[in-house]
């Protein structure tokens, strides 16, 4: 079973954070490993996820997507997009925000990087009570102002992060930093599969509710497992979560999608896993995008949250050891996709997730007939209209 | 002599005199490096025993908005590794005459390679390393590397490190023992901990090296309150606001300073 005890996958993963905060991650394990086999707690978050979120989610047959690539494959959209609060952020928080809950922590902090992990924990947050702080990048809370008044509608206090490049990675920089201060009091919330030992292990295994349910879903639907599973990657936490349930079946090819921005060549992408190096950041050993000496890089893509310059520790060990493949799609593919999908489903996507649709149209005419293939649909579009509207009307998004 | 033991000595030579050893932090290229040069000099005339030089990171989780704003003027330069170990050779082939013990996040160190940074850093006179992000479990690649060339393998401990994780990490701290004061990040304090003074008399009878007190110290009263305290006492945030204050001109201001912690590091 991986991680290992001290939380590495293989090289990656671990615990590089100040010492301080030590003792503070011994503590969530434990909690976390003593709940995780606690009947009361598990039933708890189930409810939750059933009568809060809407779980299960569908695994819908997208066949008109299916003609439109071709007709020779069977293509399944796993809708997270159809959650409450309109995307898979919420499965991680609600199970988060009830193990503080647990752990007796009163004060809830997150990170954001275009507002969906905020919002999300802002919301499981309001659900249960706790006080609720957001960190946001200062460029972020300009370009996701909406998010911002979301977040603030549910109660949390958003704060701006003025240092570094003003963006997702600054603000878990920020949120670290509360943490070391307050961490008898505060419990940190992190939005994906990143960050020092147990949080990848916990962000996980919380979102592997997706998984669990598509794999079911399919067996029943279609009584194999598929070909293909596809989810975007930033930090990864939807990939990980759909992913997990089916790294034992090795007859499923899984495809993590990655943001190539600009172009791969631009310096302006997100593609962490498939041109990034190995390194340290935020507590972590990992994938990351940085220059020569080690200074970490800026990342870009059209999708918010795939704009991160790292990635979980393990997609980084899932591409070491060949289990999953990492590739990525640029702006364009991905709006295209986004376009597309809108068109032939009448499902407007996340921007994020348009990028496994991408991925799926570059490649369905070389898949054989009667390919199964599983897209993740992590989030609905709504919150990225305004945004494709003016990068069509020919200004930047 | 070893850097670790040029560093231990430093701190010991400032107890025999009947004071804490001051090691100042100073985070190298901010605002260039000429100006560190000289504020190195400026350090070293003023009676500091050790200096603690920054080298910049991108991401630098555990420290306030001082060292943050520093870190951002530094990186301006794009300064290496490479250029960080020259200009230390540099300084001792000028005979400068205090250890120098780098701080730095882990990841420019990683990308480095431990085993290239540790000969390197040998061979530049550099005494050893901070890395405030490799916390115990973490380290042994480090650790091995650094007591192969000698260096100073600086360990953190915080308060909320149990006792018996303490006493272990004390066993593999060379050079001295880090104690951060408070739970929280770097940068100036006007109130420290009401029991710090308490923890480090416990932490000093478990560590076989000196130990070091540092973060939100800032002035003479509270060096003066911990120098019974601790084997040696780290002052940075407060002269890093006297160099972007000042710039070019912060060595003299810098010196008067640091002359004024050091007499204040006096156990009377």
């Amino acid at each position: 079973m991986l991680p290992n005890k001290q939380g590495k996958f293989g090289p990656f993963g671990g615990r590089f954070v100040p010492e301080t905060l030590m003792p503070a991650l011994a503590e969530l394990e434990e909690a976390y490993r003593r709940l995780k086999r606690d009947s009361g707690f598990r039933r708890e978050l189930a409810w939750y996820l059933r009568e809060y979120a809407g779980r299960p989610t569908p695994l819908y047959p997208a066949r008109r997507l299916s003609e439109a690539l071709g007709g020779h494959l069977r293509i399944y959209l796993k809708r997270e997009d159809l959650l409450h609060t309109g995307a898979h952020k919420i499965n991680n928080t609600l199970g988060q925000v009830l193990l503080a809950r647990r752990m007796g922590k009163r004060r809830i902090i997150a990170e954001t990087g275009a507002g969906q992990h905020g919002v999300a924990t802002a919301t499981a947050a309001a659900l249960l009570g706790l006080e609720c702080v957001v960190y946001m990048g200062a460029k972020d809370t300009v370009r996701q102002a909406m998010n911002v008044f979301r977040m603030e509608l549910l109660g949390a206090k958003v704060i701006p992060v003025e240092s570094g490049t003003q963006t997702l990675k600054d603000a878990i920089n920020e949120a670290i930093r509360d943490w070391v201060t307050n961490v008898e009091t505060t419990f940190y919330v992190i939005g994906s599969v990143v960050g020092p030992h147990p949080y990848p292990m916990i962000v996980r295994d919380f979102q592997s509710v997706i998984g669990r349910e598509a794999r079911r879903q399919i067996l029943k639907l279609e009584g194999r497992l598929p070909d293909m599973v596809i989810a975007c990657v930033g930090g990864g936490s939807n990939a990980m979560g759909i992913f997990y349930p089916f790294v034992r079946d090795q007859v499923v090819k899984l495809v993590g999608v990655e943001a190539a921005g600009q172009g791969l060549e631009s310096d302006r992408h997100s593609a962490t896993l498939t041109v990034g190096e190995p390194g340290v950041l935020h507590g972590m050993m990992t994938y990351l995008l940085q220059d020569r000496v080690g200074q970490i890089k800026g990342a870009h893509s059209i999708a918010p949250g795939l704009d991160y310059p790292g990635v979980g520790p393990e997609h980084a060990f899932l591409k070491e050891c060949g289990r999953a493949e990492y590739v990525a799609v640029d702006d364009e593919e991905a709006l295209s996709a986004f376009r597309l999908l809108s068109e032939t489903e009448g499902i407007i996507p996340a921007l994020e997730s348009a990028h496994a649709v991408a991925y799926l149209v570059k490649i369905a005419d070389r898949l054989p007939r009667d390919t199964i293939v599983v897209v993740n649909l992590s989030g609905r579009g709504d919150k990225d209209v305004a945004a494709v509207r003016d990068y069509l009307s020919g200004k930047t998004a | 002599m070893t850097g670790a033991e040029k560093v231990r000595q430093a701190i010991e030579e400032a107890n025999r005199k009947a004071r804490a050893a001051l090691i100042p932090y100073l985070c190298a290229w901010d605002p260039d490096l000429e100006t560190t040069r000289a504020l190195l000099w400026a350090l070293a005339e003023a009676g500091a025993s050790v200096v603690e030089l920054g080298f910049p990171f991108s991401d630098p989780l555990a420290d306030g908005p001082t060292i943050q704003a520093a870190t951002q003027r530094a990186l301006r330069h794009q300064p290496s590794l490479e250029d960080f170990l020259e200009f230390v050779a540099g300084l001792y082939a000028e005979d400068y005459p205090l250890p120098i013990v780098v701080m730095g996040y882990y990841n420019p160190f990683f990308r480095f390679g431990l085993k290239r940074f540790a000969r390197e850093a040998r061979e530049a006179g550099l005494c050893g390393a901070i890395i405030p992000d490799l916390p115990l479990e973490e380290a042994r690649p480090w650790l091995r590397e650094a007591r192969r060339r000698g260096l100073a393998s600086v360990m953190l401990v915080a308060p909320t490190t149990p006792a018996e994780r303490l006493e272990r990490i004390a066993q593999v701290s060379t050079g001295f023992l880090y104690y951060v004061s408070v739970t929280g990040i770097t940068g100036a304090r006007d109130r420290l901990p009401e029991d710090l003074a308490l923890r480090l008399d416990l932490c000093r009878e478990v560590s076989p090296v000196p130990v070091a007190v540092g973060f939100g110290i800032a002035r003479p009263e509270q060096v003066k309150m911990l120098a019974p305290h601790a084997e040696a006492i780290v002052v940075g945030s407060a002269l890093v606001k006297i160099v972007e204050a000042e710039g070019s001109r912060a060595p003299e201001k810098v010196k008067r300073f640091v002359k004024d912690l050091v007499s204040a590091a006096e156990r009377s």
